[in-house]
């Protein structure tokens, strides 16, 4: 059979086509449900209304991103036992508990919660309803950690041992797999990469607005959240980064080697900025570097010793027999690079606006502005202000994408580095798939899915574009007076607060 | 008792929670074109499971992620052996969960018609194919000695299991009718109640038709039992929709659904998924199970959580406990 139909190929494209798209949604999902619930604490405690119409349109937003979240994440539980039936009969006792964990305690809370919260706005006394959407965040966090354990758990298998009748890996210490420091560190960085992404949502959509000067207040106070959301978790994101870069050089040194495309071992090791390599031969032909900087990420020295592909692929050959140990170094190199580059362009450009929209009394004088008023971000000769002015806006309105893009260039490095393992140095990806689905049936569903997502993709987009136009709702009496009693204490013959 | 056989129950259980709970917001779904007249009364409809209708579909989430953690074997087989089925499964729930949160969140007729679409078929059809599934699931499928489906997509559909299908259908959509009867006011609710009836009588015939077949293939004493369980639960359940018992109707048309899982569970065990092919190759508690060891911590988890989500959940419909009617839907939406 041609390779490139080979069912694995297919099941590994539509894995990625999946997964990635999924977590298009999931880090949205985590960060906007937190900071809704930050909006909607902050209406409660000062009653200011200006908090209270910036929850519902945010959560308006929340919500036409997490109903893809849910049915995006639907496939992912099923898919394991339809394309991938022999890596599930192998890790079922090791994997399967964590998946099981997250269904039974985070995805339940979450689904129940969050009805409460949508349809609670005229049931509920003001503080439990609030509570609900805390119980949605605190949801969102608990399933990542869960799923996280238990990809951690494929990046570096703790806690397990192979039966010797059977072949199949059977788990020994839970503890272990949910506590390792791979997974503890990967759901640090995945979290605060999470919330850069919801910052940077949260000023592109702001600063769309501020642009036009429509709804000044809300969007002003949206800006300043997103803002420090973004430097707050752009900084945690690369500290996290840079400890999970460590795990990785201990645990996956050939991932970290085919990440650098450092063909050869150094001491001190450069961090390469360009490369153009020859992979059947080995080597790079062009290569800019930062001399001593890997070996710092690597092991916090700039000058101690750092494998290279071919050593690596060496000593794996050793260690599990004959066979090509790389990854597809290109796509590793890259990735990696987009990565880091998108992600920290929005960490950097967060950081020049809360410069630029700094407060009041570290501001000169006449660069002051009232409450409800724009700022005026241009510190230096007017003349040159308008200009500065649109080119700032459109700037902070196109961050939206930028950590968007990292988290899809992370995790296909993340993935594709581990190759050709499926579990790291336990069982390899061509012995994953499922033997009884024929080609035929991958493709099927690989069509089907791929082109269900592309509709679902327009349609989700469209209505984003038109929900973030309409701009923050005005408030009725029904939302400034939310019943006292549980249930609703309301007439009952007035409409709903909310009908689907 | 051994562990696995716990989680054998367990399963079963979960399973029996989903089709309760799913199972009448399947059928509300399917009501909206068959008894609301115009768009009004399907948003009713869609307001009465609207606060309920995700977390009700985590119950298959969890099933499988059960599934997947205590029997992997199982999980493995019957995933990528009902790959077809249970893939048009998931494209339909992909579009009836984005029809639910999108509907109402533009004011333009099209819109709002479109997913009216998708929402009857969408609850229409997994109704079916989940009978269909079963129906293979209990009856045994080509099952070879690595524990791999190798029979096709035409060896599904045989017309045991499409009676099953038929059975679920049915039964659904008469366990939503009911519900809709307990949750609405007005004219909807009267003709909720017509609409039982006769959803009942075809329902009654078809799901007795399918359990007895089951019956006199695979039962033995307890099965029985439960058969007629499911049947007089049934029969009580159209009685008392007709005498205006709305509680009681919705709560008997429940206990027909868990009799009937639960009577598919045991004709079943001890096996999990019977081959067709020959006994020995049969995926049983003991054959597909995990180790002792990750049972014990599923069972710490799910001995604390499940009885926590059980309250919550039951709280949400305390709270939504109201009847809406027409007059509850403000014309903006
Ligand atoms: C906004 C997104 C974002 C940003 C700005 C960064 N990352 Fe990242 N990174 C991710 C989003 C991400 C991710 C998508 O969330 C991944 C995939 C798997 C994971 O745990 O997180 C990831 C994986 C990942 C891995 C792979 C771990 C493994 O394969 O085991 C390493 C070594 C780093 N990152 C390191 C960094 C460094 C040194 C960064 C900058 C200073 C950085 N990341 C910024
Ligand atoms: C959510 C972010 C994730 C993304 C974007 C992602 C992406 C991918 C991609 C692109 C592949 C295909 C790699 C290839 O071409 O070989 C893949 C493979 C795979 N990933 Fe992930 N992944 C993610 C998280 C996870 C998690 C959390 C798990 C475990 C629960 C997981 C399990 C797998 C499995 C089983 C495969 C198939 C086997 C393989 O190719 O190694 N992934 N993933
Ligand atoms: C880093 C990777 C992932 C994270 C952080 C993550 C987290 C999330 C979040 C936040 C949601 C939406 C909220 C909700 O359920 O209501 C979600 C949905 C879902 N995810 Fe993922 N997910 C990841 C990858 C995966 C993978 C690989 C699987 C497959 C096992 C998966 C399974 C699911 C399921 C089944 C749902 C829907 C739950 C529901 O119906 O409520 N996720 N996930």
């Amino acid at each position: 059979m041609e390779l490139a139909l080979a069912p694995e190929t297919l099941a590994r494209w539509q894995f990625g086509i999946t997964t990635v798209y999924h977590f298009l949604f999931v880090p949205l999902t985590i960060s906007l449900a937190a900071l809704t619930a930050g909006l909607q604490t902050a209406w409660v405690r000062t009653e200011k209304q200006k908090y209270l119409r910036a929850t519902k349109f945010w959560g308006k937003l929340f919500l036409i991103n997490i109903a893809m979240g849910v049915v995006t994440g639907l496939v992912q539980e099923f898919q394991f036992g339809m394309n991938w039936s022999d890596y599930s009969r192998f890790v079922g006792d090791v994997f399967g508990a964590p998946l099981a964990f997250e269904a039974l305690i985070a995805f339940f809370f979450e689904s129940t919660f969050i009805g409460l919260w949508i349809f609670g706005w005229d049931k509920l006394p003001k503080k439990i309803h609030l509570a609900c959407i805390w119980m949605v965040s605190i949801g969102t966090i608990l399933s990542a950690y869960f799923i996280l354990a238990a990809n951690s758990w494929m990046q570096h298998p703790v806690g397990y041992e192979i039966d010797k009748a059977t072949g199949r890996a059977e788990l020994t210490d839970f503890w272990a797999v949910i506590t390792q420091n791979t997974t503890l560190v990967q759901v640090f960085h995945t979290l605060s990469a999470a919330f850069l992404t919801g910052g940077a949502f949260m000023i592109g959509i702001a600063a769309f607005h501020l642009a036009r000067k429509k709804h000044i207040p809300v969007m002003k106070t949206s800006l300043r959240l997103g803002l420090v959301t973004v430097v707050i978790a752009g900084l945690l994101t690369a500290i996290s980064g840079d400890r999970l870069g460590k795990v990785m050089f201990d645990q996956q040194p050939m991932k970290m080697a085919a990440a650098e495309a450092l063909w050869d071992g150094e001491a001190p090791a450069p961090f390469s900025l360009f490369a153009y390599g020859d992979v059947e031969k080995g080597h790079n032909t062009v290569a800019l570097e930062i001399p001593g900087l890997l070996s710092f990420l690597a092991e916090d020295d700039f000058t101690s010793y750092v494998p290279g592909i071919n050593d690596t692929n060496k000593a794996e050959q050793q260690k599990y027999g004959p066979g090509d140990y790389r990854p597809n170094i290109p796509v590793t190199y890259w990735s990696f690079r987009w990565m880091i580059g998108f992600g920290m362009a929005s960490f950097a450009i967060g950081l020049a606006g809360l410069w630029l929209t700094r407060k009041k009394f570290m501001l000169p004088e006449h660069l002051r502005v009232g409450e409800d008023e724009l700022p005026q971000l241009v510190p230096f000769r007017k003349a040159l202000r308008p200009r500065f002015i649109r080119w700032y806006w459109l700037i902070a309105t196109l961050t939206l994408a930028f950590p968007l893009i990292a988290n899809s260039w992370g995790w296909l490095f993340t993935e594709m580095g581990r190759q050709p393992w499926a579990v790291y140095g336990v069982l390899r990806t061509s012995d994953a798939v499922s033997p009884g689905v024929s080609q035929g049936e991958v493709i099927t569903s690989m069509i089907l899915f791929t082109a269900l997502y592309a509709v679902l993709a327009w349609v989700e987009v469209r209505l984003l574009v038109k929900t973030v136009k309409a701009g923050p709702p005005e408030l009725t009496d029904a939302d400034l007076n939310p019943p006292t009693k549980i249930g609703g204490g309301r007439d009952a013959d007035q409409p709903m607060a909310f009908s689907y | 008792m051994e562990l696995n056989d716990v989680w054998f129950v367990l399963i079963a259980f979960l399973w029996v929670g989903y089709f309760f709970l799913e199972g009448f917001d399947f059928g509300v779904g399917v009501l909206t074109k068959l008894l609301a007249r115009d768009r009004t009364e399907r948003r009713v409809l869609i307001n009465t499971i609207g606060p309920v209708w995700d977390g009700n579909e985590v119950w298959l989430v969890t099933a499988a992620g059960a599934t997947f953690a205590a029997f992997p074997e199982w999980y493995a087989t019957l995933f990528s052996g009902f790959y077809l089925p249970l893939l048009v499964i998931l494209l339909c729930l992909i579009g009836r969960g984005v029809a639910f949160e999108y509907r109402h969140k533009r004011p333009e007729d099209r819109w709002q018609s479109n997913w009216e679409h998708v929402i009857f078929w969408t609850s229409l059809v997994p109704s079916l194919l989940w009978g269909v599934i079963f129906g293979n699931m209990v009856r045994g499928v080509k099952i070879d000695a690595e524990m791999e489906y190798v029979g096709s997509l035409g060896d599904l559909l045989n017309p045991y299991s499409l009676l099953g299908g038929l059975a679920t259908l049915t039964l659904f959509t008469f366990h939503g009718a009911v519900f809709t009867a307990l949750k609405t006011v007005g004219d909807i609710r009267v003709r909720a109640r017509k609409q039982a009836l006769t959803l009942g009588l075809v329902a009654a015939v078809l799901v007795t038709g399918f359990l007895v077949w089951t019956q006199a293939d695979n039962g033995d004493g307890t099965s029985l039992v439960a058969l007629i369980v499911a049947v007089a639960a049934l029969t009580g359940a159209i009685v008392a929709n007709q005498m205006g018992r709305e509680g009681w109707s919705f709560g008997l048309s429940g206990v027909a659904i868990a009799a009937a899982v639960a009577m598919l569970f045991l004709t079943l065990f001890p096996n999990v998924m019977p081959s067709s092919l020959n006994e020995e190759w049969n995926l049983t508690v003991a054959n597909a199970s995990s180790t002792p060891y990750t049972l014990k911590i599923m069972t710490w988890c799910a001995g604390i959580a499940a009885p926590l989500v059980m309250l919550y959940q039951g709280w949400t419909y305390w709270v939504f406990r109201k009847r809406i009617g027409t007059k509850h839907i403000a014309d903006a939406h």
